[in-house]
This record gives C-alpha cells, structure tokens and sequence, in this order.
C-alpha cells in the first residue's frame, strides 16, 4: 500500500447525503473474480445520467470526493472502497460515515476525512465555483486546504499511523514476520499437510 | 482456574499477544473454494505476495460444480469463470487442488475430514461460514471474510479479538429416530438464530458422547445458524478411532504424541463458561423447521404456530412473515405439510451415514409420484463408498436421483434449484427465502425424514412409515 501523508488534487462535490453502498456499486458487480476494474460500478445508475457531476467535462480526473452526511451506509460489501479506488479517488471528505464503511475503507488505504458539514458546505461552493481549484488534504496536519480555506479533519489516530505508514493490515502482521517464523518452528511434526 | 476446549485450542497457537490488539493467531490448516477466493489471490498478485504456506492450504472444487454431465463444459459463465480462475491462482501460487472430476473432489467441510486433514487441537479456517463443522474434532475452525482468506494466505495468521465460550449439555439417551439434526434443530429453536453471537460453543454431555464422528460434524456444521462463529466437541476415543489411518493422519511415533496432546484438550472440570444451556436427550423428537430461518423449528408432532403465539411483536412480524412466504396456515399439523422435492445433501447431511439412514428407509419402497427426490453425496469419495455398498441401487430403484458431488441444492448457485412456489424438505442448514432458489420454499430435516417425506409426499419419519407397510 502507497504511504499517504499528504495529497493535492481537485474535488467533485456529491451533494447527497445517505449515500449507501448499493448506490456506491450494485450488487450485480459483486460477482466478478478480480480485485479492480470495480471503476465503471461505480454509482453506476447516477452516471446514466449526462448530467451527474462525474460525468462533467469540469470534473474529469478528480481524486477527492466531497459528499453529504453518512456516506457508505447499507451492506458491508467491501467493494464499495475498491470502486471508489479504482474509480481514482484517493480521499473522500464528509461529516458522517456508516461505520462499516469506514472500517473497509481503513483497510483498504482509502482516506475518510470527517470534515464539519459547514465546513462541507465551503468546499462544495470554492469546487463549484472553479471546478480546477487544487485542494490539499494533509493527514499529518489533519486539514484540508481549497484556497484560502483551512478545514480541520478527524481521523482515528491508528487509521491515520497505518496510511502514514503505507501499511495495510497484511502489511502489519508482516511486520512480524520473525515472530510468525519462531512459531512454526515450534509447531509439532504431526500436525498434517496438504500436500 | 481451569480452561475450556477453545480456549486451551485458542492458547496453543498465539504468536503475538499485545495490549489493545487483538492477539495474532496462527492457521493450521486454509481450506479454500472458487467462490471467495478469487480477490484474494488477485490482491496477492497486486501486492505481489506468495502464499506463505501452501502446504497448510487446500482447494477443492464445490460451490458451482454442476451434479450431472461433469464432463462436460460448465453452461453458466460465472461459475466456469470462478472455477477457471480457482484451477489458475492454485497453479500460480502453488495450492494443493482437487477439480472437478478429482477422486478427492468434494464439498470443502467434507473433504477435509475425509482426508483426515482435520485433527483435534488444530485452527481451521475457510472463506465459508460453515467452517464450524470441522470443531466435531475439537478444532477452532470458522468462516472468514475474502480481505481475511488473502490475509491467511499471506501470512498464515489472523488477528482476533477473543470470543465468549457457551456450554450447550445434552445428557441422557436420544430415543430412537432421533439425530444429530434434530438435536441441532432443538438447540437453535431453544436460544434462537442470535442466541450464540460472540460465543464459541461447546457441546457436551453424554447424548453428545454418543454422537459418531459424522453426526458431531452436523451438529457443529449448524452453530452459525444459531449465530456463533464456531462450533466444538471435545476429542476422545470415538474421534481417534475415526482419524486412525487416515490419508493424513500422524502415524508411528507421532500419532502417539498427538494422542497424548489431544488427549489433553477437554475442558477442564473446573472449567467456566460465560453462558450455559442444557437440554434433556430424553425429551427430543424428529424435528422441522416451518418457517424462514432456521430457529423457526418445531417437534415433527407439532402444528403450524400463530402469529398470535408470539412472545413479542418482533417475533409476531417474524412469524407472520414467514407464514405468507411459505405459504402456511396456523394450526395445521406440520405432518400434513406436502412438498414436491426432496434434496439429500450439503455439508449438514451429506456423509456416508446420512446416505446409509436415508437408503435404510427407501429400501423397498417407492418415492411418491408427486416427488422429485435429488440425493448429492458430500464428496466424490462419499459418493463412491456408497455405490461400494450399493446405496445408490436402493435409492434410484426407489425413483430418486443419484447425483454427483457438491454443494448443489443447498444453494443453488449451480443449476439445481427450486422453481417459484416449490417446497422442499432439505438436510441442508439454511431455510432463507429464495435459497434453494428464488421463491423457493425449505423445510430443514434430517436425512431420515427426508427420506420417509419423500415417499409419503407429506412431512414425515420412517416411524410412520412402519405401520403403512
Ligand atoms: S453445502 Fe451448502 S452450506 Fe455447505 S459449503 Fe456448500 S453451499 Fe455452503
């Protein structure tokens, strides 16, 4: 997993609030046997329509989502955080999450801010208004910063160590590599085999 | 103090223990399938990680596996491409497999302990919340999610907050026709399909004691029905007599010493649990489900309950519920429920045993014309020592099909299905709407009734079918 201490890119605002998982991809992309490729699921009935913001010439390439209130709600389904990844989105900023959501998105590196819904509302007008505006979130100082505007973020504090660190919960357990050795050479000679 | 089972199991494989984290445990043994293993391996390939031990992971082939004509192409493209791209990852990562066609091929929960894979004292787990059949060795075995199997496969090791041990006693003598079914049943009626979340359960007593090897694994196969994660029975004779020999089995030296240190596992007697249920052999009947979930079971004498039995108004909704989806009236003697299909099977009730008690019954007689009776064994080696007995001649003379290997029926995810409106009498373990098939309507029984319902055509036991012929 990609360390991520601070990023710099332009935001789409998703003027919604409950935005559940199944908006976030339907069920009928679970089906698939491959860990990316999940981007053309995404809010796939939104972007039927020409209009949706995504779908804007103004917001092409953007790697920041800027939703309403308790974003990632309904089933656990982990895919939500891959299509959003493989979508391009690097960070997602709103003032609520589902806390499923959340926990998947922890474990996959992609970055949950909890930004004040006032706060929300500032991006939302700055991106509006210049759709090019650089915002940068930066997770060691905990804020995000369109312009002249500061906007401060919560995170949990072993969410944020983990992406400083580039770690993903894989990438922790083999930080103990040595200790998981040292215990498989005291495993006893009659425990079976596959092979 | 003394310890539990699991947590004496939990202790002998703890590689990391911090403060505020769960603690690391390490797997013995990775049982994987098509279905929730293809991400994982994919996010392998990504982060560009082997498998750390292949040589404690195995592969088989049975969720989409087609039960007739397997020789020839899979129709379905989804299940042909989960199937292709399990066959692919096991070449690339170098897992152990046995494909469709494989004398070892089989349903997951039964391969493994045919194989004597299983042992006492051992972690298993499998992206299959079903997993918990393999605790009737007194292994911790449980379902893991697919970021989990990658996270095993990667490091042979789970992080794991601890869980809550639950004592399920059955003392006495179960009357005869009474199962390891029936008793799982009567359980997950008594504490509900919520009744062991956060709990590890362990079965015990002298009913339990009584139970062979196959019918400890239907009972611990169902303790996720009843919510718990795993399920267990403490290791003793009748499951070192059941292990010896085995492909995989310790042998020489080495069995001894596993003997001796499986021998050490049952909970001590000053062991305490964090919850205790207890249930009286004597009082056990043949037992159905009626409903939607598999809590929603009653003695096979009983009726159709009411909305207005219910104890509150979440259990009337419930009841009413599943009243209309299985098309049921109040009060209406569950025996005079008919069903037009029977499916034998799954990794519930679908060993040697099960297909032994179910030949038992149709031996000189006949499935109703109104049936349509599908038996799948277990695994192709379950399937073979049938046919080496001559079960399969009893149960197609009788008008059943005689199947291939695989989880078929149980969820319908190859082409054997319920259409919309059929009603089945099911040794499976999930009765949910839409599960043997969208609109599809289960009654959960042992193999036993199964076999006595499909030839009445009605909910049945063989004890009813004594009198008749
Ligand atoms: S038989 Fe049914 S419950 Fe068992 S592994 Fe197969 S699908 Fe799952």
């Amino acid at each position: 997993m990609e360390a991520f201490v601070t990023h710099t890119g332009t935001a789409a605002p998703l003027r919604r609030s409950n935005v559940d998982t199944d908006q976030i991809i339907p069920a009928e992309y679970l089906k698939r046997i491959t860990r990316h490729g999940f981007e053309d699921g995404l809010f796939s009935s939104w972007r039927k329509d020409s209009d949706f913001v995504l779908n804007r010439s103004e917001y092409q390439g953007v790697s920041i989502l800027v939703a309403g209130p308790d974003f990632g709600t309904g089933s656990s389904r982990e895919h939500a955080v891959w299509a959003l990844q493989d979508f391009g989105f690097k960070v997602v900023i709103s003032s609520r999450y589902a806390d499923i959501f959340r926990g998947n998105s922890g474990k996959g590196g992609l970055l949950t801010a909890v930004v004040d819904q006032s706060l929300v509302e500032q991006i939302w007008e700055l991106i509006e208004a210049d759709p090019a505006t650089p915002v940068t979130v930066d997770l060691e100082a905990r804020e995000v910063r369109v312009g002249d505007l500061v906007a401060p973020f919560e995170v949990d504090d072993y969410v944020r160590w983990r992406l400083m660190a580039g770690l993903d919960d894989i990438g922790i357990t083999l930080q103990y590599a040595d200790e998981i050795s040292a215990f498989e050479a005291t495993r006893p000679s009659y425990k079976p085999t596959t092979k | 103090m003394g310890r539990t089972l699991a947590e004496k199991v939990w202790e002998a494989h703890v590689v990391r223990q911090a403060e505020g984290e769960p603690d690391l445990l390490y797997i013995d043994l990775h049982l994987v399938h098509e279905v929730t293993s293809p991400q994982a391996f994919d996010g392998l390939r990504s982060a560009g990680r082997p498998v750390r031990r292949p040589d404690l992971t195995l592969a088989t082939e049975d969720h989409n596996t087609p039960t007739i004509d397997i020789d020839k192409p899979i129709a379905d493209p989804i299940s042909r491409a989960q199937l292709e791209a399990l066959r692919a990852n096991c070449a690339e990562f170098g897992v152990p497999i046995y494909s469709l066609g494989n004398p070892e091929q089989g349903i997951v929960h039964v391969v493994g302990p045919q194989l004597g894979l299983t042992q006492p004292g051992m972690t298993v787990v499998c992206g299959d919340s079903h997993t918990s059949t393999h605790g009737a060795f007194g292994a911790l075995a449980f379902g893991i999610g697919t970021s989990e199997v990658e996270h095993v496969l990667a490091t042979q090791t789970l992080p794991l907050k601890p869980f809550k041990t639950m004592a399920i006693t059955v003392e006495g003598e179960l009357p005869v026709g009474v199962t390891a079914k029936d008793v799982t049943l009567a359980i997950i009626a008594k504490i509900g399909t919520g009744g062991g979340q956060g709990y590890v359960l362990e079965y015990r007593g002298s009913a339990i004691r009584g139970l062979s090897m196959e019918g400890r694994m239907t009972l611990c196969n169902m303790s996720i029905e009843a919510g718990a994660r795993a399920g267990m029975v403490a290791p003793d004779e009748t499951t070192f007599e059941y292990l010896k020999g085995r492909d995989h089995a310790p042998t020489g030296a080495d069995w001894d010493a596993a003997v001796e240190w499986w021998s050490t596992l049952p909970s001590d007697a000053d062991a305490v649990y964090d919850a205790e249920v207890f249930l009286d052999a004597a009082t056990l009947s043949p037992f159905v489900t009626w409903g939607t979930n598999p809590g929603q079971g009653l003695p096979l004498s009983g009726n159709v309950p009411s909305p207005a039995d219910a104890v509150d108004e979440v259990d009337r909704v419930a009841i009413e519920g599943a009243l209309a989806y299985m098309d049921l009236t109040p009060g209406m003697p569950l025996r005079d429920i008919k069903v037009d299909t029977v499916f034998v099977g799954s990794c519930t009730n679908g060993r040697i045993e099960d297909l032994r008690a179910v030949a038992d019954v149709l031996k000189g007689r006949k499935v109703a014309p109104s049936v349509r009776m599908l038996v799948v064994p277990g695994s192709v080696r379950v399937k073979k020592q049938a046919e080496a007995e001559g079960l399969n001649v009893i149960i197609s003379e009788a008008g059943a099909e005689w199947r291939e290997a695989g989880c078929s029926m149980c969820l319908a995810m190859n082409p054997d299905k319920l259409k919309p409106g059929e009603r089945s009498a099911s040794t499976s373990n999930r009765n949910f709407e839409g599960r043997q098939g969208p609109g599809g309507r289960t009654h959960l029984v042992s193999p036993a009734v199964a076999a006595a319902t499909a030839v009445t055509g009605h909910l049945a036991a063989p004890a009813d079918l004594a009198s008749a012929s």
